[in-house]
């Protein structure tokens, strides 16, 4: 099954996102990753959903979010197309032995040193699921005593803006 | 128009600016503050029943025979939940509805109060969409928005929670009609391009079927649909949902598909090269083993819902839009194909339907022991009290007879549970329809197992003057499950004898309730009972119709198989001159 990232643009009204992920669930999708968050406009929040299923129950569920009163539009984004980027904080085992090995992963991958004790160091990172998948490969064998990792947030490369365009009536069709 | 009120009355007044002149309902503690102004509305009747499910069943029965917003109305927590099952089934049959229910004090939600329930989480998957105020000033634009949502586009219910302190807070009462919902936009207009593609598709068809479903009725398109079928010579079949949206009597019609529908109707479907769904979900009653379904068809489907287009069969040409309007294109759009030579010839598939429809119509055998037929004491009740009459059926072996037997000519006269399947339904949607249309005679077919679970509410229609009849098609069980049991568990009858042939006596307890009870178990009898029944008018009336108990629903497709190996009756394996008799 492929991953699709999808752009959600909902009001922001208590409860929708409830709305969004019900639907999910009792549909029979799996989200994978989800990130919500306003956007330049108050009234719309935007939510960042990757789900991993076939085109067929893709369309499926885009159309049924698409019913949904509180949606008001729905942008599939293209990897190729858009910029994508997760966030992640990792608090790695460290002494005075690993320390500088643990540093030089970190500016291996452009990653920040955010806090330092005698036996740890926390990470901050971001950047695609890739880039990140392979930082904690390297950090792993040092000790991960805590990770913890934001959904993913995305936004299409180029000037126009999705938020721009949904302010318009939008026709919706099969 | 602006006035100080509280947001009580700022409800009623909402209900009565939407055009709302009933509301079932019972008040408790949370809607405590709306029934005071209700007392002084002279627009709004509120009848009051007796189980907040008898509400929402009778703003169903309401809403399906007049075309209006059925409206429901209830307290918090357990009143609310009692309208959790007319709700999902109203979401299930696209019926238009505004559910109103009181909530706890705005402070006090989320504490567990008394009568707390979420019931816009509850409802969240069974409404079109929901709403809780908890600002006395939302209230007017929420009940406005509400109606347009509920009756617009695909119709289906819509609940409005109002916490008790927004009720009885006061507020300036405006009404400005529906508020701005952007991102809702229902598409009606259909596409021209896909409407000369479909016309094109049924120009070039040999075998094609219009499979005509309840958006037709929704769209109050029966008119468009005649011109349709009559300008096209194409076969039409009606689902259960659509029953009366073409008449019976046509000769173009097939009857209904499905897994108990006519063998007819069935087999084009599935042999058809081209299948025209108008307002039709490709439900799995109607389409069997999916894999298996009309593998020759290519499919045009018509749709108000996008959603539905290509999620159960993949459609070749998909069409958003109104049934009214897209029918009414697709007439001109063939018209146009007519008027340029173009003309679909379907007389040799109207040979092979006809010789179908004549070998295998349909029937059912009089009991030998000369006991009463169910499929009888429906098919004199249709013909005794006319086409003009509504009929109302539960759920179960008898409402499978009354959509075969009773003669559906003319649209919103057949009421039923299509998609939810609730046990219980048609005394109260026969309740609400009666209501909606007072002049017309409305019959409800119930299951003497259905009728147990709904039957006080013939207690609301004594007291309220609402005369409906009730036919209990009483075989002493719960009959299609015990179908199945004879059919698929060795005859292994395990909790399905409900013993009411001899408990409750149906004739005492109408009395009670204040009805006219009377009883027929006799063939002589039939007509003269339903003549009886249909002279008092003045008053409910049950007839307990004592019927044979091991009747069958024919023609039937089991479930999970594909309905080319449909019966038309016991062991009777239609033959297709395929061999696989």
């Amino acid at each position: 099954m492929s991953k699709h990232t999808l752009s959600v643009l909902v009001e922001n009204k208590p409860g929708v996102l409830a709305r969004i992920t019900a639907l999910f669930s009792r549909r029979g999708f799996n989200i994978d990753s989800l990130a919500v968050g306003t956007t330049e406009h108050p009234d719309i929040s935007r939510i960042t959903i990757v789900v991993a299923v076939e085109d067929l129950p893709l369309e499926q569920v885009t159309k049924q979010l698409n019913k949904l009163v509180n949606v008001l539009k729905i942008v599939e984004l293209d990897p190729s197309q858009s910029v994508q980027r997760e966030l992640l904080l990792v608090k790695v085992r460290a002494d005075h032995e690993t320390r500088s090995q643990i540093v030089e992963i970190v500016q291996l991958f452009r990653a920040k040193t955010v806090d330092v004790s005698p036996d740890a160091v926390t990470i901050e990172a971001t950047g695609g699921a890739d880039k990140l998948d392979a930082m904690l490969r390297m950090l792993e064998p040092f000790g991960i005593k805590e990770l913890v990792q934001s959904g993913v947030v995305a936004i299409g490369r180029g000037a126009r803006s999705i938020t721009d365009r949904s302010l318009r009536p939008v026709e919706r069709s099969a | 128009m602006t006035e100080q009120v509280t947001g009580a009355q700022a409800l009623i007044r909402s209900l009565e600016a939407a055009g709302v002149d009933t509301v079932f309902g019972i008040p408790g503690g949370a809607i405590l503050p709306a029934y005071d102004p209700l007392l002084d509305s002279t627009k709004v009747r509120h009848i009051l029943v007796r189980h907040e499910q008898g509400a929402g069943h009778a703003a169903e029965g309401y809403a399906q025979a007049t075309g209006k917003v059925g409206v429901c109305m209830a307290t918090s927590g357990p009143g609310a939940t009692n309208l959790v099952t007319p709700i999902a089934d109203a979401h299930m049959d696209s019926v238009p509805m505004v559910a109103i229910t009181g909530q706890v004090p705005s402070a006090a939600i989320g504490t567990d109060a008394f009568q707390e329930a979420d019931i816009c989480g509850i409802t969240m998957p069974i409404t079109k969409h929901n709403f809780l105020v908890t600002d006395p000033a939302d209230i007017a634009p929420t009940i406005a928005a509400a109606f347009h949502i509920a009756s617009t586009g695909r119709p289906g219910p819509v609940l409005v929670d109002i916490s008790k302190d927004a009720l009885q807070a006061q507020v300036e009462f405006v009404w400005s009609g529906t508020p701005e919902l952007p991102g809702y936009r229902p598409v009606t207009r259909p596409h021209a391009k896909q409407i000369r593609e479909a016309a094109r598709l049924l120009t070039e068809a040999k075998q094609p079927v219009l499979y005509v479903g309840g958006g037709v009725l929704k769209a109050h398109a029966s008119a468009e649909l005649k011109v349709l079928a009559e300008l096209t010579g194409a076969p039409v079949v009606t689902t259960l949902m659509a029953r009366g949206a073409f008449p019976d009597s046509h000769p173009q019609h097939l009857g209904m598909p499905g897994m108990h529908g006519t063998v007819a109707a069935v087999t084009a479907l599935q042999r058809a090269d081209l299948i025209v769904s108008l307002g039709a979900r490709f439900d799995d009653r109607v389409t069997g083993k999916l894999d298996t379904f009309a593998p020759h068809a290519t499919i045009v489907h018509a749709d108000i819902d996008p959603a539905e287009i290509s999620k159960n069969r993949t459609a070749d040409v998909p069409i958003v839009g109104d049934a009214r309007e897209v029918i009414a294109d697709l007439v001109v759009a063939v018209q146009a194909e007519q008027e340029a030579g173009r003309r679909g010839d379907y007389t040799g598939w109207w040979t092979q339907l006809n010789d179908w429809r004549d070998r295998y119509p349909l029937g059912y055998d009089l009991p030998d022991d000369g006991t009463l037929s169910p499929q009888l004491v429906i098919e004199r009740l249709s013909a005794i009290s006319g086409p003009e009459t509504i009929f109302a059926a539960g759920v179960g072996q008898h409402q499978m007879w009354a959509a075969h037997f009773i003669k559906h000519e003319r649209p919103y006269t057949w009421l039923n549970s299509g998609g939810a399947g609730t046990m219980g339904y048609s005394v109260p949607a026969a309740m609400g329809a009666k209501v909606g249309m007072p002049e017309t005679t409305v019959w409800a077919i119930d299951g003497d197992g259905c009728f147990q679970m709904t039957n006080q509410e013939l207690v609301t229609c004594a007291l309220n003057n609402i005369p409906i009849k009730v036919a209990i098609i009483n075989n002493g069980s719960l009959g299609m499950v015990r179908q199945w049991q004879t059919l698929f568990y060795n005859q292994r009858y395990s909790n399905t004898d409900l013993h009411s042939k001899h408990i409750p006596d149906f004739v005492k307890l109408a009395d009670a309730m204040g009805c006219v009870g009377l009883r027929c178990d006799n063939p002589d009898d039939l007509d003269a009972t339903i003549k009886q029944a249909m002279e008092i008018n003045d008053r409910p009336v049950v007839v307990d119709f004592v019927v044979h108990q091991d009747a069958m629903v024919w023609p039937m497709v089991a479930a999970g198989t594909s309905n080319d190996e449909i019966l038309a009756a016991r062991d009777q394996r239609p033959d297709f001159g395929d061999g696989e008799e």
